[in-house]
């Protein structure tokens, strides 16, 4: 807690706080409309929630379609059972809850109920990583983490609300198990400035640099992209590789962009356990490639509660806090450390 | 334990009806025994304790198709309990899902039939078990399915009373409920063990009509070793329109075999190998006496 003068504006530790940047263009509930309108050409698709249906952006569909949704209740192992036995009958479901409770909580119905039989069901995990600054209990730090070992399932890590769109009808076409990171409410729009359509499967070069490759997932992809326009004011050329999908990883587009003579940064919005910055690790020492790299995500523990700038500034999340990393990385210092920096002034 | 006396057998039934489920629960002990007999172990307990339950859902409940297991409007059998694998397999066999030679590759490398249920590896297994308290869920999303889509199939879960320890069997049972899930046919083998013991020491059930009845569910209690106790029961649960329905079965474990159902109760039964041919021998006399 921090202990302020009266006369100081407070922060908030609220449960949903956005991370748009003042004056960014956003969409509303993209995971919603997408959902609504994918609905209107495929009538197998039905959606589910676990008591979160307007915190996950599902509240759109149920309004649209109200007669395919289905209301499971705060119960989220009998609504991941439920979503399989409406697969094993033929309709294609998405069930939303929070990232925590969809991993944490109903794992074992995710993996065996699911996943095993090679269902086409469609998780949806809203508050993934550190997109709320309620605390632990809701900062899904570790979903990828969890899911990545269960074999089959598809691993989405949207950037912005032109991935979410682009994802809902990819994540329904895939004949297999999905599970998306949700990003809920006022979603940014970043990638549409790009030349980017997203396929699942497959990592985007969003633009190219000589000095720095940031290879980076989910709200991290527009992080890493506003860290390299800022430093080309200073003349060092940084290039993205966006990785929406985790699983299966792009493991040939990674190890053709991870040339030897730049500086490899990973960036995610997640524990540096066992998620994006591991798999890319690991991808590039099965390659051979011997490269300098380092790894920007959530250190391993369980982060504070508070207002979502704060916390993406003190964990190395912000903008600031990458420009930080890129730098210190550049000039020599550990690029491998996982411990957060300490929050820039 | 408020178990309801079982009615008595007079109860304006087709005697015919009940000899045939009758020779049909011997067959599935039969089986049962024989594959046991193979691995030299096995759930054999809970098989011959259920085989009645058994006998009357394959041949007087379930609408399938024993040729083509896929059939969509099929009924659903949904065994939550994997480790009852032997007895469904047994099951299957009578009802023509499985050939009876298969039996024998029960457990082996290779077989179609491994010892806890896989929806991938045997025809008419529809889903996979071995982690308890999922099967309820999964009824639960194939009969708001299969309402959804106007189809009139309905959902048969076989659950054990150690099941119900699993929160996730009682999160499902309020959903069931709560949309009105009448296409929900839930089965419970209560032989009161479970893995580590009796069910009472290890976490009491107890109450159960009282509990399922309060979750909104149609509940009736029988003797789940009486074929015409099962049957009489299924018919009355047939008359709730707007509610899932629960069969609460007592059997007793190693029921048919006067050597096993008398031995110290074990999750996990161990039968010596010269012991089974005793078995069914005392199965046959049983039965034909």
């Amino acid at each position: 807690m921090t202990t302020a003068t009266p006369r100081t504006k407070l922060t908030t530790s609220a449960m949903i706080a956005s991370f748009a940047d003042p004056g960014q263009r956003t969409a509303p509930a993209p995971f919603g409309h997408a959902l609504a309108a994918l609905a209107e050409e495929r009538p197998e698709i039905v959606g589910l929630s676990a008591d979160l249906a307007k915190y996950t952006d599902m509240h759109v569909f149920r309004d649209a379609h109200p007669d395919r949704f289905f209301q499971m209740g705060m119960a989220e192992q009998v609504m991941l059972g439920a979503a399989a036995g409406m697969a094993e009958v033929g309709l294609v479901p998405f069930a939303s809850t929070y990232s925590v409770f969809a991993t944490r909580r109903a794992y074992d119905f995710l993996c065996l109920d699911i996943a095993e039989p090679g269902l086409n069901v469609n998780v949806v995990g809203g508050l993934p990583g550190l997109t709320t600054g309620y605390g632990p209990s809701h900062q899904a730090t570790e979903d990828l983490a969890i899911l990545r070992g269960c074999p089959g399932l598809t691993i989405v890590d949207p950037c912005d609300s032109v991935d979410i769109a682009a994802a809902v009808p990819a994540l329904a076409e895939h004949d297999g198990p999905t599970y998306l990171r949700l990003l809920r409410g006022s979603v940014p729009t970043v990638l549409d400035e790009y030349d980017y359509r997203f396929e699942l499967g497959k990592a985007a070069e969003l633009r190219t640099g000589r000095d720095v490759l940031l290879i980076s997932s989910g709200l991290m992809t527009m992080r890493a992209l506003q860290a390299a326009a800022r430093l080309e004011a200073d003349h060092v050329d940084v290039a993205v590789l966006h990785v929406p999908t985790i699983k299966p990883l792009d493991r040939e587009a990674i190890v053709r962009a991870a040339r030897p003579d730049r500086l490899v940064l990973t960036c995610e919005n997640h524990t540096v356990i066992g998620g994006l910055g591991e798999a890319v690790g690991s991808t590039l020492a099965l390659a051979g490639l011997s490269t300098r790299f380092g790894q920007v995500g959530l250190p391993d523990e369980f982060l504070a509660a508070g207002a979502l700038p704060t916390l993406h500034d003190r964990y190395g999340l912000s903008t600031d806090a990458l420009v930080a990393r890129i730098r210190a990385g550049l000039d020599g210092h550990t690029p491998w450390a996982a411990e957060p920096e300490p929050a820039s002034a | 334990m408020t178990a309801t006396a079982s009615p008595p057998a007079a109860t304006g039934l087709d005697p015919q009806r009940i000899e045939r489920l009758r020779d049909s629960a011997y067959r599935i002990r039969r089986h049962a025994l024989d594959m046991g007999e193979v691995q030299g172990q096995g759930y054999i307990g809970q098989a011959l304790g259920v085989a009645d339950v058994l006998a009357v859902l394959f041949g007087d409940v379930l609408n399938l198709r024993p040729t083509d297991p896929e059939w969509p409007e099929r009924d659903r059998f949904l065994l939550s309990i994997g480790h009852y694998a032997i007895a469904a397999y047994a099951a299957f066999a009578e009802a023509g899902i499985l050939p009876v030679e298969e039996l024998e590759t029960y457990g082996s490398d290779e077989s179609r039939l491994p010892m806890s249920a896989m929806a991938s590896y045997t025809p008419g297994m529809e889903i996979s078990g071995g982690s308890l308290g999922h099967g309820l869920g999964i009824a639960t999303g194939m009969a708001l399915g299969l309402r959804h889509q106007g189809r009139p199939a309905r959902v048969v879960n076989l659950l054990s009373d150690g099941e119900l320890n699993e929160g996730a069997t009682w999160e499902a049972a309020m959903s069931c409920a709560h949309h009105g899930l009448s296409n929900v046919l839930a089965v419970v083998d209560v032989n009161a063990l479970q893995a580590d013991g009796p069910t009472a020491g290890v976490l009491r059930v107890d109450h159960l009509t009282d509990k399922w009845t309060a979750f909104g569910w149609n509940a009736r209690r029988v003797d789940g070793n009486d074929v015409a106790a099962l049957l009489t029961a299924l018919d009355e649960l047939r008359d709730a329109p707007d509610r899932p329905s629960v069969l609460l079965c007592d059997t007793r474990p190693g029921h048919g075999v006067p050597m096993l159902e008398t031995r110290e109760k074990a999750h996990f039964l161990r039968v010596e190998a010269h012991e089974w041919q005793i078995a069914r021998d005392q199965l046959t006399e049983g039965h034909q006496r």
